[in-house]
């Protein structure tokens, strides 16, 4: 979801805020991370540069963390995030080819986003239903035991 | 809070929702029933909180909400029938239940008190009744200790813990033992880590302990469940947050410690909601903060989230990453008794671990050693999953077998297949084929036949499962979250998944089987930390067990399970097939063409092996070869 | 005492102090463990698996350059198993590697070629896929060739936590694993200052400098250019070692007699700038001690990578910079008009090339204030290692030169300026001239030793005739901050301090010769090259600037006086703050 310009000013301070509250705290830089990411949906080169100049750290500090973990992302992500269980349980039991058809039905491979800002599918190690198996999950809703052929219904509804 | 309040807390709470336990209604209690909801992040999904509504709304407007309590629980293990609801007193366990079920529970057994047959479980294997739930077969070989309280207690409630004998463990630590004694106990208990390597915890403990009181000192819990397909922490910390807070504290009057942090996944987010629960309620009750007990120990307990990155689970990249940086092991020593978080003494043990440190000091060293193996004590928390009949969380004595845990509990393989392998120890463990299937599991005999116990995670392969693409399934995990510090496992894991992805696509040649081997050889041997060291064991174990399905791959150009696409041909059995043309319309590249009424046929060279008409003939007439 | 511990290593007993690493402690016995990761005070990871060695009764292989030595451990550095995985190890950082090895840059000095000489590669048996890889070539000082990255992050520690800088870090992970500016971007882009120290850092060609060898070239052979060339001092003390002629000896003939056969027209000095520098920098500073406003402490400005860091980094202290020009970029304003007026010459036909041990300096002779009518003072900046290949190039056997002198006008210097190449120098050419200025005696002992020396930051206090001043020498930037904060804290008050970009100042500046990871294990080489420009330094009989006659003419016959009218407008510039990352 694309933000605006003044939401973007106000989440900004709200930032700012939150790191000076956090910086004296062991460890900030990841705790402040996880708060911009949460706010903001990503990581701009702005956002990291705040929490670089607050932090007193080089700005290659916060890009490294931010592109080691698979959390953080660096552009916006789609209104609906797909995830497609990827677990040994789910994969087992077929998620690979569940992930091809919602890939297939796209048109964009895992971790990205369709042109339209619509869906974006995230790569996902075990969301922890391996009972549904395979499963895969929409914003909040979860779809389980599935085959190729359901996916185009359940996409359909978003 | 001191221990009298504590005793006082427990005095008020147990009779109250004792009869989870002893299935009798005590007298002169506010509910005489109490239902169960699992409120687990399997049974959420499957859809446990519109249950949980509908219960509600039901007794409110049936005017019971005085004498009937809602409880949401943690894991009940049997994730495959959620959600899952209990009936107490009787402890009649629903299965599978649906909103549209719940007036009728309601009505009937609440009300009415008559257990409705048709909505209790179902053996599934012989179709017995089963009314209890620890009367099923899946439930007959367990024993649970670090799962004591999962779906027996509320775990957003402190006073449930505190009922059944929590803090009371530290109490007694606090009161009766100086760190030197419980050292002692925790070595006596024979007691190893639950997260995969299985050092010895009083050992551990013992390192971190010298010069108490003079240096800052960290007590850390590793939450970072990183196995795909595992979810035995999770379960813990969503079932019973305040075993494992309860045991940190433990730890850190042991070592002199005063902080602690529980690095958590923050892929799950019940675990991190309850446990921040857990621990403001702690607070409150000054089970952590300040002069614990009116003692001079104080000891805090800060979460922290883990942000995607599996190779956080090993315990210097876990300090990394609490400290704020790329998660990048380093290399030991120094060790994380000497040096851990923030350049101080830590300890880090993992949720499980923690989990059976109350029951330890409570039940003494001897009890614990009752159960397991000579060199294994206790119980192992598994979680089963894959093609196995009844999905979901298991504990079972050190030392039980595989086959136990897969034909007895697990119910076997549905569908009537063959069983072919179990996986445990996820990327870094290896697959057992039927043959070892009267291995028992401890940490000895599965390091001994290629695997190793990990954190638990247990996924059940039949005859379908290729075990070369299964291979290149952990491979492909391992080049993901390699953390690309070390050369071996940097450079290593890609040239392995590269070899593999060539033999699963039908593009092997002689050599590659070997050249896998001495690849895998030296990222064993070479690499920096224990992901890298055991990433080649998915490779090496179905190497050991299945080099015929590779050869099979390399020399025939053929996939025995039929799995692999590139090698696998979809097939119209003619006998079969009424000539519906439903194939051949579903078909997304066209590949499928015949007359109505008539044998279609598949084209070989247009067909993409995508499944779609497997999935649509009504016949069963399309199969994979 | 400190602690002994005794260890056998391959069979040799050793005795080694107390959190030795088994690495240091094999040095002790002559063995040389092979590294490709380890460099000595700049990093020690245990990320390549290069040095692993087998320890008995441990689990599993140890990283020599890491694991501390103790008591009775037996270690075995040259096994079959450790020979056999090494060389796989060395496979598979050449399985993502760029080999064009004939074509690059650090062929024949890359400590890859060397290792996989040394441990008989002879295949590429697990040739695929190759990395996702960045060439940047914008930056007119460092070129950046991700093919050839091995991911030893040596550049990071240098950029990082040597210089605390960390314009490059590490970026994703796994084989994806990216080392780099954020977001992909060039160097120009980044908090980058230029100083090259990546460059000598990386144990292949994955850094190296902007080449400008074909631009020098080409005014060479042009008929119409006029084309004199300037090194620095730093440089007679390292351009012996690209041809084999022992460390630490300036070669300061051979130098001359070289830039003379590749065919420039006139071989001038840097050291003259440098004199040139102290006139100009040593009237500013007297100015400022005795006017009540001026701002102080005042700081010098010849390291232009010092100046950019500054400028991005500490934009607070530009008034404190020095308005003075380098020593190579007043010589290069003097060539242009005192010289060129002198001699008849048109400037506009006329090319200053500097050769320099530093990659910075490409970037400052690009900067629109060091220009005078139009014309840039330096046209191009080569590094040591480029005139080495030029020199190589045109078949001179440098080894074998006789040794000349620079030309006159600009070719003469004092002592003083042989010394501006190491960290203090330039503080102490400074004072020995401002002494004189001051007090208007003599000054006998022209050796201030309490700012010579490899310690991060120096301290002196010295009398002025009465006037006692506060100075400070800080080298590498991490050390130029640490000196900054106290001055801003008010912890410090100086009257003058030297700031020099990279550690040890310009003898191992960006632009220098590389000296292999191996052999940087045994010695100090800050020391040994600074070794050679104080020898420079002691062998002449004029040690002040202001007494180098050439000096004394040009301010007679051209610029007037220091500080004066027409030397401000050729040897002062300006400075302006700059963004670490514009958006």
């Amino acid at each position: 979801m694309a933000l605006t310009t003044e939401q973007i000013a106000k989440k900004t301070e709200e930032l700012k805020a939150f790191i000076e509250e956090h910086k004296n705290m062991p460890g900030p830089l990841m705790p402040i991370m996880q708060y911009a990411q949460e706010s903001f949906g990503y990581l701009s080169l702005e956002t990291q540069l705040i929490i670089s100049d607050m932090l007193g750290i080089p700005v290659t500090e916060v890009y490294g963390v931010a592109t080691f973990y698979a959390q953080f992302s660096l552009q916006p992500k789609g209104d609906n995030i797909i995830s497609v269980c990827q677990g040994t349980a789910c994969y087992v039991k077929g998620g690979a080819a569940v992930l091809a058809e919602v890939e297939k039905e796209l048109g964009i491979t895992s971790n990205q986003t369709t042109q339209d800002g619509k869906f974006t599918i995230q790569d996902t190690r075990c969301l922890g239903c391996c009972g549904l198996a395979p499963v895969m999950t929409i914003n909040e809703d979860v779809y389980g035991k599935l085959t190729p052929s359901k996916v185009k219904d359940i996409l359909a509804k978003y | 809070m001191t221990l009298e309040e504590l005793k006082r807390i427990q005095a008020e709470t147990l009779p109250q929702i004792n009869m989870r336990h002893t299935h009798k209604t005590e007298e002169n209690v506010k509910y005489k029933r109490q239902v169960l909801i699992c409120g687990g992040t399997g049974c959420t999904s499957s859809g446990s909180n519109k249950l949980m509504d509908e219960f509600r709304a039901q007794l409110e407007s049936k005017g019971l909400t005085e004498s009937v309590q809602i409880v949401r629980t943690g894991c009940f293990g049997l994730c495959e029938l959620g959600p899952i609801v209990i009936v107490y007193p009787e402890g009649v366990f629903y299965a599978q239940c649906k909103v549209e079920n719940v007036e009728k529970i309601v009505d009937e057994h609440i009300i009415g008190g008559k257990i409705i047959d048709e909505l209790v479980y179902h053996e599934k294997t012989t179709g017995e009744v089963k009314e209890k739930l620890f009367d099923m077969q899946f439930y007959k070989k367990q024993h649970r200790v670090a799962l004591r309280n999962c779906g027996v207690v509320d775990p957003e409630v402190i006073e449930d813990y505190i009922a059944f004998n929590g803090y009371q463990a530290l109490a007694k630590c606090l009161f009766e033992y100086t760190p030197e004694q419980i050292i002692e106990i925790m070595l006596e208990s024979g007691l190893r880590g639950r997260g995969g390597a299985g050092f010895p915890t009083g050992l551990k403990w013992k390192f971190a302990a010298g010069n108490r009181g003079n240096v800052k000192k960290y007590v850390c819990c590793n939450g970072d469940e990183g196995d795909p397909g595992a979810f035995m922490d999770r379960s813990v910390l969503e079932g019973d947050p305040h075993s494992v807070i309860e045991a940190m504290a433990i730890a850190a009057y042991v070592i002199g410690a005063d902080q602690g942090y529980i690095y958590v996944r923050a892929e799950y987010p019940i675990a991190v909601k309850r446990l921040a629960i857990a621990i403001n309620q702690a607070r409150e009750k000054g089970l952590l903060g300040k002069n614990i007990f009116g003692t001079d120990f104080c000891f805090d307990v800060e979460i922290r989230l883990g942000a995607g990155a599996f190779v956080c689970g090993e315990e210097t990249a876990l300090m990394v990453s609490i400290e704020g940086h790329r998660g990048e092991p380093r290399p030991r020593p120094p060790f994380p008794a000497v040096k851990g978080v923030f350049g101080k003494p830590t300890i880090l043990n993992n949720v499980e671990t923690y989990a059976n440190i109350p029951q330890i000091i409570l039940n003494g060293a001897e009890w614990f050693k009752g159960m397991g193996t000579e060199k294994s004590k206790g119980t192992k928390v598994f979680a089963l999953g894959g093609k196995i009949v009844n999905t979901g969380l298991v504990e079972v004595p050190m030392g039980t077998t595989i086959r136990e845990i897969i034909f007895d509990i697990g119910g076997g393989i549905p569908n009537g297949k063959k069983f072919k392998a179990a996986q445990t120890g996820g990327p870094s463990g290896g697959c057992i084929p039927a043959s070892l299937l009267d291995t028992h599991v401890d940490y000895d005999s599965l390091i001994a036949i290629g695997s190793m116990m990990g954190s638990g995670g247990l996924i059940v392969m039949d005859e379908d499962n290729c075990m070369v693409d299964i291979a290149k399934f952990f491979l492909e995990f391992t080049v993901d979250e390699s953390c690309g510090k070390c050369t071996p496992c940097r450079e290593g894991t890609k040239r392995m998944l590269e070899i593999l992805t060539k033999i699963t696509d039908g593009r092997g040649e002689d050599g590659d089987i070997e050249k896998l081997e001495e690849l895998a050889n030296t990222i064993k041997t070479t690499s920096l930390c224990g992901l890298g060291q055991t990433a080649p064991n998915p490779v090496l174990s179905t190497l050991r067990y299945f080099r015929d399905e590779y050869e099979a791959h390399v020399y025939e150009k053929r996939c025995p399970a039929g799995c692999c696409k590139k090698l696998a041909k979809v097939i119209i059995d003619p006998d079969k097939c009424k000539g519906c043309s439903l194939c051949s319309k579903k078909c997304p590249v066209g590949a499928i063409s015949g007359e109505i009424k008539k044998p279609f046929v598949i084209d070989q060279s247009k067909c993409i092996k995508c499944g779609v008409c497997i999935d649509s003939c009504k016949f069963g007439a399309i199969s994979k070869k | 005492m400190e602690k002994m511990i005794n260890l056998t290593i391959d069979g040799i007993s050793v005795s080694v102090p107390e959190g030795f690493t088994v690495l240091e402690a094999a040095r002790a016995a002559n063995i040389n463990i092979p590294t490709l990761c380890y460099l000595k005070d700049v990093q020690q990871i245990g990320a390549c698996r290069i040095c692993l060695v087998e320890i008995e009764k441990a689990r599993g292989l140890s990283a020599a350059c890491v694991m501390p030595v103790s008591e009775g451990m037996v270690v075995h550095t040259n096994t079959e198993k450790l020979r056999k995985q090494r060389r796989i190890n060395l496979e598979l950082l050449l399985a993502s590697h760029n080999r064009e090895c004939t074509s690059c840059v650090r062929s024949g000095n890359c400590e890859l070629q060397a290792l996989c000489r040394e441990y008989g590669v002879k295949e590429y048996p697990y040739d695929g896929a190759r990395k996702e890889t960045i060439t940047d070539e914008l930056s007119p000082s460092i070129v950046r060739d991700n093919s050839k990255c091995i991911n030893c992050r040596r550049c990071v520690a240098a950029c990082y936590n040597v210089q605390e800088i960390g314009a490059i870090g590490v970026s994703k992970r796994g084989f994806k694993t990216q080392i780099g500016p954020i977001f992909g971007r060039s160097l120009i882009a980044t908090s980058c200052v230029n100083c090259g120290q990546c460059i000598i850092a990386c144990p292949v060609g994955a850094l190296h400098e902007k080449e400008n060898i074909d631009d020098v070239w080409a005014a060479i052979s042009d008929p119409n250019k006029y084309v004199v060339v300037q090194p620095a001092p730093a440089v007679r003390a390292s351009i012996g070692e690209e041809f084999g002629l022992p460390m630490g000896v300036a070669q300061t003939g051979k130098l001359a007699a070289a830039l003379r056969r590749l065919g420039f027209d006139k071989v001038f000095d840097t050291n003259f700038g440098a004199d040139l520098t102290i006139m100009e920098e040593g009237t500013e500073l007297v100015e400022r001690l005795k006017d009540k406003n001026a701002v102080l402490p005042m700081i010098t400005s010849c390291s232009p990578g010092w100046v950019s860091y500054c400028e991005k980094f500490y934009p607070e202290f530009i008034p404190n910079l020095s308005s003075c020009k380098s020593p190579h970029e007043m010589a290069g304003a003097m060539a242009k008009t005192y010289y060129a007026e002198k001699m008849g010459i048109d400037p506009k036909s006329m090319v200053v090339v500097s050769v320099m041990p530093c990659t910075a300096k490409k970037y400052e002779a690009k900067r629109p204030e060091l220009s005078n009518n139009g014309m840039q003072d330096v046209d191009y900046v080569i590094t040591v290692r480029e005139l080495a290949r030029m020199i190589r190039q045109a078949g001179i056997d440098f080894t074998r030169l006789p040794n000349e002198s620079f030309d006159s006008l600009m070719g003469e210097s004092a002592g003083a300026a042989d010394i501006f190449g190491v960290t203090g120098g330039v503080m102490e050419a400074a004072l020995r001239t401002v002494y004189e200025i001051m007090t208007g005696k003599t000054l006998e002992n022209v050796n201030f030793e309490d700012v010579r020396g490899t310690k991060g930051v120096k301290e002196a206090t010295i009398d002025l005739n009465g006037t006692k001043i506060n100075v400070a020498v800080a080298h590498g930037t991490a050390n130029a901050k640490k000196v900054l904060e106290s001055v801003k804290s008010g912890e410090k008050t100086y009257h003058f301090i030297e700031v020099m970009c990279c550690p040890g100042g310009c003898v191992t500046g960006g632009g220098q010769p590389i000296v292999p990871s191996k052999e940087l294990q045994y010695i100090d080489i800050k020391k040994i090259r600074a070794k050679a420009l104080y020898s420079e330094d002691a062998s002449k009989t004029v040690r002040k600037s202001h007494e180098n006659p050439e000096i004394k003419a040009i301010y007679n016959e051209y610029l007037g006086k220091p500080g004066g009218h027409k030397a401000h407008e050729l040897l002062h510039t300006t400075y302006s703050a700059k963004e670490k990352y514009f958006i």
